[in-house]
């Protein structure tokens, strides 16, 4: 696999949430997303910017634009050093939500994108990682 | 932190206070001549002898965390001195002078008074320094706020400005939703539609959101709630423009619609809500050649 750009953005506030939106789509744009896939994956980045900022009090995205067997795709990695996740399998669940909310960010951006991983130690962080293919 | 067996800061401070004020004013003077800002005369002396009075009595306590009650008082005034200076246009560094300006004076003093005590001299700068850091650094904080609370402010105004709800005709309104909706602003746009409902007592209100570029959970958790209080206070509510590469987003988040109404463009949720309202459009135009 080949790295062809990344960057790395901070996502502290409901702002950085909205740069991060718009900093995905962008790339998609340039990779030549179709305009499905672009929203698929900008909406993913959206549901796991607000986690990390919500419930991981904070911690940044890493953006990859990369190739791998003359395919273009896109990765993106939110790491946050706050509480972690307990038990991921639940969270996973259609409407599981500790923050009275619909329950669906985790599971709905695992669906929106081609490859989806968590890793997570309560008390350490949390790590999520997307990956969506042209 | 134990008390140190030599005259303190507060013991400095009170002796030497008419010269230290005397000595920091003339320096904050030069200094502002520098950075070519003005400063208040009268302000800046009642500012000054109110921090040395308060850093006298915050030492007094051996307590160099300046976020305890003991602190309390400075921080205040510290707090109204960059919400001052922010006001009258100074840059952060500008403000946080106010504070590190006061090093000099103090220092000069302090080394007058440990000539012949090189430990004590070193201790005393060693406290005063970092309380002088940690005293700026709050002022430069606050002043951070300021400016972030003046943004905010405008925003806000902003928000306010973009979030029209139009009636498009007696009883039946339609917010149309441009552009980015953060958590604030989506709040706000559902929060004046449901007031407009309340104001003109519309029977149907048409949400359309084919200018909004990602509808993600948190605007569809809005939406529904929306929804939902608007029917509760006796409108239905419509959603349309959802474009099909939304449609097909909506459906893998997993987010359930329900049984609200739902159309392509404003125009089909305009037709069904007259429909609804039983009021038909008759174009006038071909009925008279119809007649003739
Ligand atoms: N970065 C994280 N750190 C700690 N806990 C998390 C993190 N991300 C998700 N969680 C936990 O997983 C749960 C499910 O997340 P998910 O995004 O699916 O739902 P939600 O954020 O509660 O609601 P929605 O995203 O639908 O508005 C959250 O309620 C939270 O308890
Ligand atoms: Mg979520």
């Amino acid at each position: 696999m080949m790295l062809l750009k990344s960057e790395s953005l901070p996502i502290v506030s409901e702002q950085d949430i909205v740069r991060a939106r718009q900093v995905a789509r962008q790339w998609a744009i340039d990779l030549n997303f179709k305009l499905i896939d672009q929203t698929k994956f900008v909406t993913a980045v959206s549901e796991l910017a607000r986690n990390t900022l919500i419930y991981g009090r904070g911690g940044f995205m890493l953006l990859e634009a990369v190739e791998k067997d003359l395919r273009k795709g896109l990765r993106a990695v939110f790491e946050d050093r706050g509480p972690g996740i307990p038990d991921i399998e639940e969270a996973l669940k259609d409407g599981f939500s500790t923050g009275n909310s619909l329950g669906l960010g985790l599971p709905g951006a695992k669906r929106l994108s081609n490859e989806f991983e968590i890793i997570s130690q309560p008390g350490e962080g949390t790590r999520v990682t997307i990956a969506r293919w042209t | 932190m134990n008390a140190p067996n030599h005259t303190g800061l507060p013991e400095i401070i009170k002796k030497h206070e008419t010269d230290l004020l005397a000595d920091w004013l003339k320096e904050q003077t030069a200094l502002a001549t520098r950075q070519q800002v003005s400063l208040k005369e009268g302000e800046l002396k009642s500012q000054c002898s109110e921090f040395l009075r308060l850093l006298r009595k915050g030492t007094q306590g051996n307590n160099p965390d300046i976020s305890t009650p003991e602190w309390a008082e400075m921080r205040e005034l510290l707090t109204s001195v960059s919400r001052s200076r922010a006001q009258q246009g100074f840059t952060p560094t500008q403000t946080a002078t106010f504070v590190f300006s006061f090093k000099k004076s103090l220092f000069i003093r302090l080394r007058k008074e440990f000539a012949n005590n090189a430990d004590a001299l070193a201790d005393e700068t060693w406290t005063a320094t970092n309380l002088l850091d940690e005293l700026g650094l709050f002022t430069t904080e606050m002043f951070q706020k300021t400016r972030e609370e003046v943004i905010l402010r405008q925003q806000q105004g902003l928000l306010e400005l973009s979030t029209p709800v139009v009636m498009l005709w007696e009883g039946i309104l339609a917010l149309p939703l441009i552009g980015i909706l953060d958590s604030a602003r989506t709040e706000l746009v559902m929060q004046s539609l449901l007031q407009k409902i309340v104001e003109t007592g519309a029977s149907v209100a048409i949400i359309d959101i084919t200018g909004v570029p990602t509808v993600d959970t948190l605007v569809a958790q809005h939406l529904l709630k929306t929804v939902t209080a608007a029917r509760l206070m006796g409108a239905d509510c419509f959603i349309s423009g959802i474009r099909p590469q939304i449609a097909q987003t909506i459906v893998h988040l997993g987010v359930n619609l329900g049984d609200i109404t739902t159309k392509a463009n404003l125009k089909d949720a305009l037709a069904l809500a007259m429909k609804q309202s039983g009021l038909t459009v008759v174009n006038t135009k071909k009925l008279k050649e119809m007649a003739a």
